[in-house]
């Protein structure tokens, strides 16, 4: 199964092992990531889920939906053109390694 | 209230049939066991008494939440099916109704309510949330309901709506009527109907363009209808929507939300230590009273469900509430505790259907707790709480406490 890092804002990061078809929000849950609040559990629908992506992943990840975009510019943290929503990146195999930063909030 | 367990024998789907009546008023008083009853009886069940068939588990709930294409809403999410019934009210353009015609209505109130207009109303929502606790300092002893649960959202929601002030009487009277429709052919269901006239005639004149101020979120939809997204005709009922379901839902919210807090006394103790935990302490709130208990899908085609069939045309009951309290998902789910990982709850439910308003309903409860935190050392519960009975909402009509000044 492939694995993800995330870098928390204090530089500190984890490395989790991700499950068939998760996405990276889920497996930052599973694995009790706080950095991830994730409070609409994945539907697309809060922007706490937040994360930045590292730039040499960045063209490698599917382009984001128009209601992804739209959430991007609400959430809590500044918006970059790195940023976003970890619920809406379902990991595949091609995507083993990807790094993920969190930012500072996520409301 | 008997309960009997005992599996319809002989088909593939043995399916447990159940003597329960999740809409009376002792099953409303006491929920608990016989949601209980409800999980352990297995994953699908049926429910003689008003013949649909019911799932209390988390992962049934959740699956059945995200098969819209199976389980649909355009037949009604109450048990009432529009197949064969008339709905008592226009059906709800969002509410009750499937893709594609979902999916449009829902991308216009996606961003009139957005995290982006969140920021645009934290300021005004989080003052009114310090003058209210101001208010209730001076009192000391008060009902959290009336002065608290209820005055709070009265005074934030029907202006950022942009609703004129004379009338409001009507709002929580008829959503009452709304959540309890959504119930069986019982007494609440044929009084609150009966009754709603006034209430129906109230909101169908608020809903129209010329009454609903500019800048606020009824103006917003109906603004969509210059972009082309919406007719003119559809943006009142959109507008209705809100009317309908913003506000009674954050009234037993944030009284969850209080209960909680009042009851159990080192939580209040670690949000006061912890301000940042208020919003989480709203949203463990909603998972673990769930204001909205209950909703219905018909299924669209033959179905197995966890090894059940369930055929086409049939209603079927989500107990959002016993899924919330699943012991197969949850870590010690009957106890309150704000530190939790609450991400996944179904209180405002989960796929394409879930709250559209959840975000106004975490800002209220967010901010408001965060005031009571700052300034208040204790919440203590002076007389017998009442409950308020609704054959889907589930709150409190009365709940007398003392506070304490930090
Ligand atoms: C604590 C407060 C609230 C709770 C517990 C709650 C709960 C829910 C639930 C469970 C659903 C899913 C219905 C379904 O799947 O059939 C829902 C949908 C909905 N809610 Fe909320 N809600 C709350 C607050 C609000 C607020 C504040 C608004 C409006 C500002 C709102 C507007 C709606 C609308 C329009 C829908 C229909 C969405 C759709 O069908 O796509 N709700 N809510
Ligand atoms: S979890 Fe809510 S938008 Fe990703």
């Amino acid at each position: 199964m492939p694995a993800i890092t995330f870098i928390h804002p204090d530089g500190k990061s984890d490395r989790v092992e991700t499950s068939d078809g998760e996405s990276a929000m889920q497996a930052a849950t599973r694995h009790g990531l706080d950095g991830i609040l994730a409070e609409c559990g994945g539907n697309a629908m809060c922007a706490t889920c937040h994360v930045y992506v590292d730039a040499s992943w960045l063209a490698r990840l599917p382009a984001m939906a128009d209601d992804e975009d739209a959430l991007l510019d609400g959430a809590a943290a500044e918006r970059q053109p790195a940023s976003r929503l970890s619920c809406q990146i379902v990991i595949t195999p091609d995507l083993d390694g990807l790094v993920l930063k969190m930012p500072e909030r996520q409301v | 209230m008997s309960v009997s367990g005992s599996p319809v024998t002989g088909g593939p789907s043995a399916i447990p049939h159940l003597d329960v009546d999740p809409f009376a008023m002792n099953f409303f008083a006491d929920p608990y066991p016989t949601h209980e009853v409800l999980r352990e009886a297995g994953p699908v069940v049926y429910l003689d008494k008003w013949n649909v068939y019911g799932v209390a588990r988390y992962a049934e709930v959740h699956a059945v939440l995200n098969d819209p294409a199976t389980f649909c809403s355009s037949r009604g999410v109450g048990l009432s099916d529009f197949k064969k019934e008339k709905p008592w009210r226009p059906p709800s353009l969002i509410l009750e109704a499937d893709p594609p015609a979902h999916t449009r209505t829902r991308a216009v109130l996606s961003k009139v309510l957005s995290p982006t207009v969140m920021k645009q109303v934290r300021d005004r929502f989080t003052a009114a949330a310090e003058e209210r606790v101001d208010l209730l300092l001076e009192k000391r002893s008060f009902d959290a309901i009336a002065d608290l649960a209820e005055a709070y959202p009265l005074s934030i929601f029907p202006d950022a709506l942009g609703l004129k002030p004379e009338g409001r009487e009507h709002l929580i009277p008829y959503a009452s009527v709304v959540f309890n429709a959504f119930g069986p052919p019982n007494q609440l269901r044929q009084e609150a109907i009966e009754r709603s006239a006034p209430h129906q005639a109230y909101v169908a004149e608020q809903c129209q363009r010329q009454n609903l101020a500019p800048g606020g979120f009824g103006a917003c939809i109906h603004a969509r209808v210059d972009e082309g997204e919406i007719t003119a005709t559809e943006a009142p009922l959109l507008v209705r929507s809100l009317l309908s379901a913003g506000l009674d839902t954050t009234v037993d919210g944030i009284g969850a939300a209080v209960y909680c807090l009042a009851r159990f006394p080192d939580q209040w103790q670690r949000l006061r230590g912890d301000l940042s935990l208020a919003r989480n302490a709203f949203e463990e709130a909603v998972r673990f009273e769930s204001p909205v208990q209950t909703f219905f899908r018909t299924t669209t085609r033959d179905v197995e469900l966890s090894g059940a069939t369930i055929g086409e045309g049939e209603k079927v009951l989500m107990f959002l509430a016993a899924a919330n309290r699943d012991p197969r998902r949850w870590d010690k789910p009957d106890s309150y505790d704000i530190t939790r990982r609450t991400s996944g709850h179904v209180g405002f439910g989960s796929g394409i259907h879930m709250c559209v308003g959840q975000l106004v309903a975490r800002l209220e409860g967010e901010v408001m707790l965060t005031a009571l935190a700052k300034r208040v050392a204790r919440i203590e519960i002076t007389g017998e709480p009442k409950r308020r009975f609704n054959n889907t909402l589930r709150g409190l009509d009365s709940l007398p406490v003392t506070i304490t000044p930090a």
